[in-house]
């Protein structure tokens, strides 16, 4: 539900954009926060704990929660109270950890095997 | 690699504050925050502010960011480095971050010659069956959501926490069209301001006293609370269970300094309940035991925004003076910390003082 009048506040026109929740297209402005633009949609369970399988929403704001972790056009441990909308993005919920390794090409198929994309996420820059 | 001499972390009141005092003693700064807009928490705060005018007493938080933002933006000392999260600090004096742009991302290192750490403060949980129903909000984010996003969490909300964030979220859900079922306070008094309190109570809002929250109730989603009282322990009292249909549970029970950054730089830290929780020990300059490592506002211990603006503004005066560049530091620090004074004088400021001097005293006996 967007906020339509306020006694302080007024918010300035933005780009609409479409948008696809498990592949439902939905309108949101371009830039604010994707959890922002589901709860306008009134879809406010953004994923499942890892162990218990609880359904997990918005509870920060601020990037450091974690449960509103969701897959981003593929990519999974999206934090969405931080992550702008963009045109055509593709919002998933997140089932348990996530698959990074599924989200940058399938390791082998992208001609590495898991262990090496693992080592070069890590090693290079690390301390 | 970049270099600046004085890197500051998180451009909300106390990072602003900090690194507009470096730079206008000549020092390069490099002022780094994740979101795409500096300002931190005072980007949705649309209350205006008690204090002195040197703080913007009179002023909405939301202004004093725009303010503080157009110094901060025009200074040609300063480079505002936004859309970054700030990854790790490594032994050798580097920080990683991670920057993003369209989608896109890259990689950054900085090693600066002093840091001030400004990272703020989140929000806390509370424990009761149930409290992970999405619904279920930190009120600080519920705030961001309104007045920042301009979209409702919900249709019917119960707020917990008397205190003067809880009382002020309540009354801006209202404003926002939100029903407010209660406020609910587990202490036998309410904490905050009366004149906040009382806006509420002319809405008809009630505020129970000594009451706290037994279950958030739900299938996916909260569809009610149960509240019941608690006896003098602190203890719910069975029987005493009122149920609220409600689609949001706002959390305003208090905040917990972000340090992080401050624990791997290997920042003595110390454990201090009045403060918010951990907080790193730091001496009147502001700087941590860490030599060239500064701290300010609520990552140094939760307080509120004008004390934060002050605290800012010794580490980054501290911070140039380490450098050689300040020669007036001893007098600008002693208006400062005068300015701090004042600000926890009285009765509201009296946990704070508690804190302070708990800390004070834990560095004594080393």
């Amino acid at each position: 539900m967007r906020i339509r009048e306020h006694p302080i506040l007024t918010f300035p026109a933005r780009r609409k954009v479409t948008f696809f929740f498990e592949g439902r297209p939905l309108e949101g402005y371009e830039g604010e926060p994707i959890a922002a633009a589901l709860h306008a949609a009134g879809i406010r369970v953004l994923r499942e704990s890892p162990v218990l399988g609880r359904p997990r929403g918005f509870f920060c704001a601020v990037g450091n929660c974690s449960s509103c972790l969701m897959v981003v056009d593929g990519v999974p441990n999206v934090r969405v109270c931080v992550e702008k909308l963009r045109e055509g993005m593709r919002v998933e919920r997140q089932a348990g950890k996530g698959n990074l390794l599924a989200a940058v090409g399938g390791g082998r198929a992208s001609g590495l095997d898991s262990g090496a994309a693992l080592h070069g996420c890590g090693g290079e820059e690390g301390a | 690699m970049l270099n600046p001499q004085v890197m500051v972390v998180g451009a909300g009141p106390a990072g602003m504050s900090a690194a507009l005092a470096a730079a206008e003693w000549g020092a390069r700064v490099l002022l780094v925050d994740l979101f795409s807009e500096p300002g931190g928490q005072l980007v949705k705060q649309t209350h205006k502010f008690f204090g002195s005018r040197g703080q913007y007493a009179g002023t909405r938080g939301i202004e004093i960011a725009r303010l503080l933002g157009e110094k901060v933006r025009s200074h040609p000392g300063i480079d505002l480095l936004l859309d970054t999260q700030v990854l790790g600090y490594y032994p050798d004096g580097v920080l990683t971050m991670e920057r993003s742009f369209n989608g896109e991302s890259e990689y950054l290192k900085a090693r600066p010659r002093r840091l001030v750490v400004c990272t703020g403060a989140q929000e806390r949980p509370l424990a009761f069956p149930g409290n992970d129903l999405p619904g279920v909000y930190g009120a600080g984010a519920v705030q961001t959501l309104m007045n920042v996003h301009g979209v409702k969490p919900g249709r019917r909300a119960v707020m917990v926490g008397a205190g003067n964030i809880g009382l002020i979220i309540s009354y801006q859900l209202r404003q926002a069209g939100v029903e407010v079922a209660a406020v609910v306070e587990a202490a036998p008094t309410i904490g905050g301001y009366a004149v906040h309190a009382s806006k509420i109570r002319r809405l008809g809002i009630p505020i129970l006293t000594s009451h706290s929250v037994k279950e958030a109730r739900g299938e996916r989603e909260l569809e009610g609370v149960t509240v019941w009282r608690l006896d003098e322990r602190w203890q719910g009292i069975p029987g005493t269970e009122c149920d609220f249909e409600a689609d949001v549970l706002c959390l305003a029970v208090g905040l917990s300094p972000l340090t992080e950054l401050l624990w791997q730089a290997g920042c003595r830290m110390v454990y201090v309940p009045e403060l918010g929780g951990h907080v790193p020990w730091r001496d009147e300059h502001q700087q941590t035991s860490v030599p060239g490592i500064f701290v300010a506002g609520d990552a140094s211990g939760v307080e509120e925004a004008s004390s934060a603006m002050v605290s800012g503004r010794i580490a980054g005066l501290a911070a140039a003076a380490s450098l050689g560049l300040c020669p007036c530091y001893r007098e600008l620090a002693r208006e400062a910390h005068a300015q701090l004074e004042v600000l926890r004088a009285g009765p509201p400021g009296e946990k704070i003082r508690r804190g302070l001097a708990r800390l004070g005293e834990v560095a004594r006996a080393c």
